[in-house]
């Protein structure tokens, strides 16, 4: 078991954008958290990397509590997030960005720093060795040395990828990863999430595109009014009444 | 390009008593090297980590008292004194630094002017350890006593010159060797995208207490250097000026690259003086405006980043395509 989320509650004055939701997301799978906009699916994902607290509720990852933990203690224990909206370092080269996101996997601290030139040059060779391996992987060797700034947008989600990747994530978390991508752009998505899951690391994704996620996920939590409607495998979510209530209206409910 | 910049610099500077025969233009020099280490220290925060602090000019100055008292007050060994004007700015820069927590921008700003004024009153009513406004006059100088031999007294200018050019080149030496690392990349993700920074596990609270610090200890040890050179501390080491002047040169020198403070300590020493040489003072304060507003105008990276962006452009110009 990775990830156990238990009776989360985040409330907002009157207004509870989740509502006591409790999952897990288990070791190895490709999970992914659909719901309408506005279901609790961002405030979930904000509460388990340590981004929000809860009003109430625990999160554990490999069994230790992390609830309430700042970020980068969170992302030191293997659980990296990415962002619905865009972020990268933006005046840095591609390879800069992925440099920054190793820094986990560097020891050096500033009297290494200060007093040992050719360990910071050994860890300097690791790195940059590293950070090609990871932009090769997503695909922007071409771009390696390009601003991130100036990148395509499709690119920058590229980026932003390769940013978490070099972090050494075992749960991965992805928000929206293909939002506002071209068709192509999303099947390249969908097949580098395979590639990641080969490799070991579990994906856990909110994303709108139903036939990405139909396509590429195990399971499939579902989040309405910040209370988890479902839970199953793709296939059974999808016939499930509730959910289609939720996507579609209850009218649709009193035809189908 | 720039390694043929760097020694053909260093060659001028190391020289520089040489040809530079009188002692106000060599005074100068040392003002424009002890300015170096200010914008060098300045740069670490604003240039790297994003955050400006209004208020460096604290540090310089505690660096400056330190020294001061230790050696008049305590009659403490110069050398000493120059230590504890990095410690203690240090230990200042770690007090900011958490408090900080999570201010950042504006409220970066306001907490540093307000630290800077605290320091400041204190040096003025604290008659009986600062002396108050007519400060501490015999400070001493920096000797060098070798064993056996008759103590070196560094009190020339020329003599001192050097003990400021090695200080530049330490300074220089340890942005460069943080800046080149995982730690100066952990401080540029704060300036990029501090929510980014955290989700790859860069601590950034650690981050700014650590710039904080070698930031604050680089000022003092510059305030450490301007006290045994005038020989005399007095409140006025807090002026806001000192601060503003940290600020033109980092900003016009080239924010976040290792270069761009030292080329605008320089310039931005000497020109005042050239100007003051050159015209009568309504002038010069006027010209200096222009100047100033000239080169943000053109060059609104600074000027180091401009110059090295002409490398490519001649290239280009001068390559049939």
């Amino acid at each position: 078991m990775t990830l156990e989320a238990h009776d989360l509650t985040v409330r907002f004055g009157g207004v509870a954008a989740l509502a006591g939701v409790s999952f897990t997301v288990a070791a190895g799978t490709v999970t992914s958290l659909i719901g309408p906009n506005g279901a609790g699916k961002t405030t979930a994902f904000n509460v388990i990397t340590g981004f929000q607290r809860p009003t109430q509720g625990t999160v554990r990852h490999d069994g230790q509590p992390i609830t309430g933990w700042r970020p980068h203690r969170i992302a030191a224990r293997g659980l990296v997030r990415t962002f619905q909206k865009t972020s990268v370092f933006p005046g840095l080269s591609v390879r800069e960005n992925v440099l920054t996101g190793l820094h986990l996997r560097g020891r050096v601290g500033v009297a290494a720093a200060l007093l040992t030139r050719g360990r910071v040059r050994a860890e300097e060779r690791r790195l940059e060795a590293e950070a090609e391996r990871v932009i090769d992987f997503v695909g922007l060797g071409s771009r390696r040395a390009e601003a991130a700034s100036g990148l395509s947008y499709g690119d920058q989600r590229l980026l932003e990828l390769a940013v978490a990747l070099a972090a050494q994530p075992r749960l991965l978390m992805l928000d929206e990863p293909a939002s506002g991508m071209s068709a192509s752009e999303k099947v390249t998505v969908a097949a580098l999430i395979g590639r990641i899951r080969e490799q070991g690391i579990t994906v856990f994704l909110v994303e709108h595109d139903m036939r990405l996620v139909m396509g590429i996920s195990d399971r499939v939590l579902v989040l309405n009014y910040g209370r988890l409607i479902a839970d199953g495998d793709p296939a059974s979510v999808q016939r499930d009444p509730e959910v289609v209530r939720a996507y579609l209206g209850s009218g649709a409910h009193a035809h189908a | 390009m720039s390694r043929l910049a760097l020694w053909l610099g260093l060659a001028v500077a190391a020289t520089a008593p040489a040809w530079v025969w009188n002692p106000y233009h060599l005074h100068t020099l040392i003002m424009a090297g002890i300015f170096a280490v200010l914008a060098l220290s300045l740069n670490l925060l604003l240039g790297y980590t994003g955050q400006l602090s209004l208020g460096h000019a604290a540090f310089f100055g505690i660096g400056a008292y330190a020294t001061g008292l230790l050696t008049v007050k305590l009659e403490w060994s110069a050398w000493i004194g120059l230590l504890a004007a990095i410690v203690l700015p240090g230990v200042a820069g770690y007090v900011i630094g958490r408090l900080a927590l999570k201010l950042r921008g504006a409220y970066f700003v306001l907490l540093t002017i307000s630290f800077a004024g605290c320091v400041s009153l204190v040096s003025v009513n604290w008659m009986d350890l600062t002396n108050g406004p007519l400060g501490l006059p015999g400070v001493p100088p920096l000797e060098i006593a070798l064993l056996g031999l008759p103590a070196l007294s560094l009190r020339s200018k020329t003599a001192f010159y050097y003990v400021v050019l090695v200080a530049v080149a330490l300074s220089y030496l340890v942005c460069v060797a943080l800046i080149r690392s995982r730690v100066g990349r952990a401080l540029v993700a704060l300036r990029e995208n501090e929510t980014l920074a955290a989700s790859v596990g860069i601590d950034g609270t650690h981050y700014l207490v650590l710039a904080a610090v070698v930031s604050a200890a680089m000022a003092g040890f510059g305030g450490g250097l301007y006290a045994h050179y005038t020989r005399f501390v007095s409140p006025e080491v807090f002026l806001f000026t000192y601060t503003v002047t940290m600020v033109i040169m980092v900003v016009a020198g080239g924010k976040g690259t290792l270069a761009g403070p030292i080329v605008g300590a320089v310039l931005f020493t000497v020109l005042p003086e050239a100007l003051r040489a050159a015209t009568s003072w309504q002038w010069q304060m006027l010209l200096y405006g222009i100047l100033l507003v000239g080169v943000l105008f053109f060059m609104p990276e600074g000027i180091v980043p401009a110059l090295r962006g002409l490398g490519p452009a001649a290239r280009r110009r001068w390559s049939p395509s």
